[in-house]
């Protein structure tokens, strides 16, 4: 006990020491110590819980931006205060009798906290209104079932009769595979439900977070007035091993990057996440006497 | 009707002498005018398109294409669309809707082609797009599902006011063996998926995902094609017929495609959690 808390002060100076001059962080694998450091999967570097916390999941040293869950980046985005979830239990139901399938949401919604893939909620940006969807990874690749669909459509709906702009972080594998036919079809139904609120003069901004491929690119993800991405984010329609498999050859350095999407002229920025909420204040702002207000 | 299993259903909508786009709009229409390109980088073979007569009446028809030899299936891509492809069909349906004609459009393909210029040309943009253009014109919109409904690349094309589907045509989320890769990281497993994916005609009238069932011949589309061509012609003729009565065919497209999966929601209190 005694002897490990003595050594547990040593890593920490040793830590300290490395910090002072610089250098890489030592990768610590004992077993006995307490974990206050958490690997960066990007560069490797040991960075401590704290740190992590404070640079919102960004590593400090390389700038790589881990994946965050969407209660996480609500409180982050939103004002104190003005969180007001929506439609916050509904969610898919096993429709194809697909095996496990049931077993499978039941255990992630105890391991999550979550109902479903996507979190929608009321708030305010900066002091300006919105409705506000965020997709979670953690559940199921952030896939699009009947559920998310429906949240996402309802976010939308929501928005137009309240002519509040609306605001999308996606981070998505695709369809949900386990609702077949029905996922896909839920590309109609959100393509549908943000072409109706835009076309009332809603503003939707678009925000593609790492992964963003399949059905979600194809629909909703893809008809931002305003499209943003966090850097490094993966975003494509068809998968990178997909693509490799097929042309029979590897893909290029940062190929689907949201750099790659920016140079092609599909993103109007890549924002880093300590800069989301001021980018989307401003852009809110814009929008105050504008678009957002008509319909 | 012949008691085909989800595999062989496959199999037949896959058959290389299974009619297509360019079959369906010589045998059914006439002055047929084709329209290439999509005003933007160039024109995609995939997706065949222009303006013909349907019983004297002008439409827009649109349809993907793989090809009818070896060098036609080549300049096709077998079917996969580019993203000039979906964006020519978008320039086709907003012309449509200047000029008043409805849209028919005949689905068969595998899924969008998934290449590096694709995507690079913004694949999952050019398909969006199409869902956007299709839940507003304001023309009517019938939609065949001759052969493979693949995927975000079949849907582009498939946001119709009326969706018919041959009886042994598919649409899926996936291809089978793309669903087994996923699920199963096996993709040998084609034939498991073919069972649990819902992916005939049958299931999906069930599940309201389509709204008719064209018949085939007893052996599939490709034994007598002319049969076909009869059966296809009848369902469209009062499909179209039908949705030239709907008022505002943008609204309908809306309505019909917001319900889709509704049924299957459940909205539990909090001790889910």
């Amino acid at each position: 006990m005694l002897n490990n808390r003595f050594s547990n002060r040593r890593d920490r100076l040793l830590r300290l020491k490395v910090m002072r001059e610089g250098g890489r962080l030592p990768v610590t694998n004992r077993i006995d110590a307490p974990v206050l450091f958490e690997q960066c999967p990007a560069c490797n570097a040991a960075v401590s819980k704290k740190q992590w916390a404070e640079s919102l999941s960004v590593c400090p040293q390389c700038g790589h931006h881990r994946p965050i869950g969407a209660y996480q980046r609500l409180e982050m985005l939103l004002d104190q205060g003005t969180f007001q979830e929506l439609n916050a239990n509904l969610c898919s139901a096993n429709a194809l009798e697909f095996e496990g399938y049931d077993s499978k949401l039941d255990t992630l919604r105890r391991r999550t906290g979550l109902s479903e893939a996507v979190v929608t909620a009321k708030g305010k940006i900066g002091g300006f209104s919105a409705v506000i969807a965020v997709m979670d990874s953690r559940f199921l690749m952030g896939s699009m079932g009947v559920a998310v669909g429906e949240k996402v459509a309802l976010a939308a709906e929501t928005a137009r009769k309240a002519k509040l702009p609306l605001v999308i972080f996606c981070a998505s594998g695709g369809a949900r595979m386990q609702e077949g036919i029905l996922s896909l079809m839920q590309m109609a139904k959100t393509a549908s439900a943000i072409t109706r609120f835009q076309d009332a003069g809603g503003l939707y901004i678009a925000c593609l977070t790492h992964p963003t491929t399949g059905g979600v690119t194809a629909s909703f993800a893809s008809l931002g007035d305003i499209t943003l991405a966090e850097p490094n984010a993966l975003i494509g329609f068809a998968g990178p091993r997909v693509i490799e498999q097929t042309i029979g050859q590897a893909l290029p350095e940062g190929f689907q990057r949201a750099e790659y999407l920016e140079e092609h002229g599909f993103m109007d920025a890549v924002v880093v996440r300590s800069q989301l909420k001021s980018t989307l204040t401003t852009l809110l702002r814009l929008h105050s006497k504008g678009g957002a207000r008509r319909g | 009707m012949a008691n085909h299993t989800p595999a062989q259903k496959v199999a037949l909508a896959r058959h290389a002498g299974r009619p297509g786009t360019a079959d369906y709009i010589q045998a059914l229409f006439t002055d047929f005018f084709e329209q290439k390109g999509d005003r933007l980088a160039g024109e995609d073979a995939g997706i065949l398109g222009g303006i013909a007569l349907y019983h004297g009446r002008p439409v827009t028809v649109i349809g993907h294409r793989k090809g009818r030899n070896l060098a036609e299936n080549q300049r096709c891509n077998f079917g996969m669309p580019n993203p000039e492809g979906y964006r020519k069909a978008q320039r086709l349906m907003r012309q449509a809707e200047k000029f008043g004609r409805p849209i028919i459009t005949f689905i068969d393909t595998p899924g969008a082609y998934p290449g590096l210029e694709a995507e690079e040309r913004g694949q999952g943009e050019a398909i969006a797009r199409s869902l956007a253009v299709m839940s507003q014109i304001t023309v009517p919109l019938i939609a065949v599902i001759t052969g493979e409904g693949g995927s975000g690349g079949a849907l582009a094309l498939a946001m119709g006011n009326t969706v018919l589907m041959l009886e042994n045509a598919i649409y899926s989320v996936l291809s089978p063996e793309g669903f087994a890769s996923i699920l199963w990281k096996d993709s040998s497993r084609s034939s498991e998926a073919c069972d649990v994916m819902k992916l005939t005609a049958q299931d999906l009238k069930q599940l309201e995902i389509i709204d008719d069932i064209i018949p085939e011949p007893e052996q599939g589309a490709h034994t007598d094609p002319d049969a076909v061509f009869q059966a296809v012609d009848a369902a469209l003729q009062k499909a179209l017929s039908r949705a030239l009565r709907i008022s505002d065919p943008a609204v309908h497209r809306q309505k019909k495609f917001r319900t889709m999966g509704t049924a299957f929601l459940q909205e539990p209190g909090k001790d889910v959690l």
